[in-house]
């Protein structure tokens, strides 16, 4: 490897840089001051607690967490289906109906929460937790479709050939082959719109009407600069929660790569 | 052709469950948002005349040309900022560092991305704002009296928020194009004469472009419509593409104009994106 000093020292900070915000995050939340500002005035886990006092984060929590579960399993179920007929069969039409299912990734997520208002006022569907899913789905379901589809190609098509010839059916092909050989993309694909969707915002206020979201939630509560350190304890809390779900689907991606026998290039994007 | 058919029917009866919910939950939607855009609106209702009427003021009304002037400009420039400060990281990761320690790089640059944009962007307001972390940071170390609030230059401290913001997106496309060039080319390059900056000029910065562009698009098209950061960090007072949708939509209840604004912001997007594309394809092709 060729040395570079000065890229190195320029990667470091643009990694500080980046960590900024996140590792301002615990310093304050364990401060024991109402400001958040220097000097640190001691330590204190007492925000911790505080936030707890108001009800209304416990339904959040509880709405956030149905709706992410939700959101996860169809978009992972619903991009099953898309990649493993994009990788598997030939169709006509395969740019134009693939194309629209990963549109989302490439619109302004306030166009897919108006469209959707726009259609489900006309129709007169009342907005609830249901709506909220129907629109993360739709915006999940590209992240599954392209993770599964990586998981999908790197499957080698001779051991689904072999188990034909040996007498199974398609659909225990199916069961008995290729579903393990890619459960760790579709554990990773159920992780990653999980995240995804306990951090959407746009969706979750405009086709909830109201209701209490987690990500609502903490963008109503930042107003209030009372609030800002109890508020500072919460995202301790759900950072250390996503970084510890990405290890885990990172893992599995891995161990996904590994079983299969494939080259590992690199993250999920 | 039998088994081509028996193919396609199989195919199509895979892919139809996500495809109904793409028609039923985008297509149907979009489709009507284009429809509304031609129609008359107010107080919640949309319906006759026919009419242009909203895009003509769309882009003669003073109030709607500066804010998608100003959302046009924020994203242009945070494009810009995130993806010449993300060009030398990519590079440093595929060229200087260890291929068996290039996953980790890449996940440390991801992780970030990954936890919540609200906790993110809503952390910077209480870095930036007035009497805030920054300001007691700097006022602490005597450099200056009085409280900054850089929060109160709303249009520089959205620049600012969203670069961080998308960074990540920046550095991935460019890195796995920085990685596809064959290193064999920058040897020769060097051996011909060149030196390293004018290999790098001529050899890897041509072939990587494709990797520059995606990064562009990925990072232009998500910043020209957020709603988040210009409602946190610029205080509602320096509103973007969204801010003005929700007005319209939700406060003014008018539909038609909403969808409007939806179509050109989509527009805007489908433009400066092919404009992009175009200006890479000449610049590679003037080089040959």
């Amino acid at each position: 490897m060729m040395k570079a000093p000065g890229l190195r020292l320029y990667a470091m900070l643009y990694l500080l840089v980046l960590y900024a915000p996140i590792l301002v995050l615990p310093l304050f939340a364990f401060n024991d001051a109402s400001i958040v500002a220097f000097p640190l005035a001691g330590f204190t886990t007492k925000w911790f607690g505080e936030m707890w006092q108001d009800p209304n984060l416990g339904i959040a929590l509880r709405n956030s967490l149905i709706i992410a579960l939700s959101t996860a399993t169809l978009a992972t179920v619903l991009g099953i289906f898309a990649a493993r007929s994009s990788v598997r069969y030939q169709w006509p039409g395969k740019p134009i109906v693939m194309g629209a299912i990963m549109l989302p990734l490439v619109l302004p997520e306030m166009i897919v929460a108006m469209a959707l208002l726009v259609i489900l006022l006309s129709l007169g569907v009342p907005l609830s937790i249901f709506t909220i899913i129907m629109g993360h789905v739709l915006i999940c379901m590209p992240f599954a479709v392209a993770i599964l589809t990586s998981a999908f190609q790197s499957l080698d098509r001779s051991f689904e050939e072999a188990a034909m010839d040996l007498g199974e059916t398609p659909w225990s092909t199916f069961r008995l082959i290729v579903l393990p050989l890619v459960m760790p993309g579709i554990l990773s694909s159920f992780l990653i719109t999980f995240t995804i969707s306990i951090d959407e915002f746009i969706i979750s206020n405009f086709l909830g009407s109201g209701r209490p979201i987690l990500s609502v939630y903490i963008f109503g509560q930042f107003r209030f600069p009372a609030k800002v350190p109890a508020m500072l304890a919460l995202g301790t809390i759900l950072v250390c929660f996503s970084i510890l779900l990405l290890i885990i689907a990172e893992y599995f991606r891995r161990r996904g790569v590994a079983r299969i026998g494939g080259k590992d290039t690199g993250g999920f994007l | 052709m039998a088994k081509g058919n028996s193919e396609a029917r199989t195919g199509w009866l895979l892919v139809s469950p996500p495809a109904v919910y793409t028609v039923l939950l985008l297509a149907a939607p979009l489709a009507t948002v284009l429809i509304y855009s031609f129609l008359t609106g107010g107080k919640g209702e949309v319906g006759a005349p026919v009419t242009l009427q909203n895009y003509i003021d769309l882009f003669t009304q003073p109030v709607y040309r500066a804010v998608m002037w100003r959302s046009l400009t924020i994203s242009l420039m945070v494009t810009a900022t995130t993806v010449i400060l993300a060009y030398p990281i990519a590079y440093f990761v595929s060229f200087h560092v260890s291929p068996s320690k290039k996953s980790l790089w890449l996940f440390l640059i991801t992780i970030p991305f990954w936890t919540s944009y609200i906790i993110r962007v809503s952390l910077w307001r209480t870095i930036l704002g007035y009497n805030g972390i920054v300001d007691s940071l700097l006022m602490g170390l005597g450099i200056t009296a009085e409280p900054v609030n850089i929060l109160s230059h709303g249009f520089a401290s959205i620049v600012f928020t969203l670069s961080h913001a998308y960074a990540p997106f920046a550095v991935l496309p460019i890195f796995v194009s920085l990685e596809k060039v064959d290193r064999a080319l920058l040897e020769a390059g060097q051996d011909l004469g060149e030196t390293r900056w004018t290999t790098f000029l001529r050899v890897t910065l041509p072939l990587t472009m494709p990797g520059v562009i995606a990064a562009v698009l990925i990072v232009f098209i998500p910043t020209v419509g957020d709603y988040v950061t210009p409602e946190l960090i610029g205080g509602g007072k320096t509103p973007m593409i969204a801010n003005l949708i929700e007005v319209e939509m939700l406060k003014k209840r008018d539909q038609a104009m909403g969808s409007a604004i939806a179509v050109a912001a989509m527009l805007i997007v489908g433009v400066v994106s092919a404009a992009f594309v175009l200006a890479n394809r000449r610049y590679l092709g003037g080089r040959k």
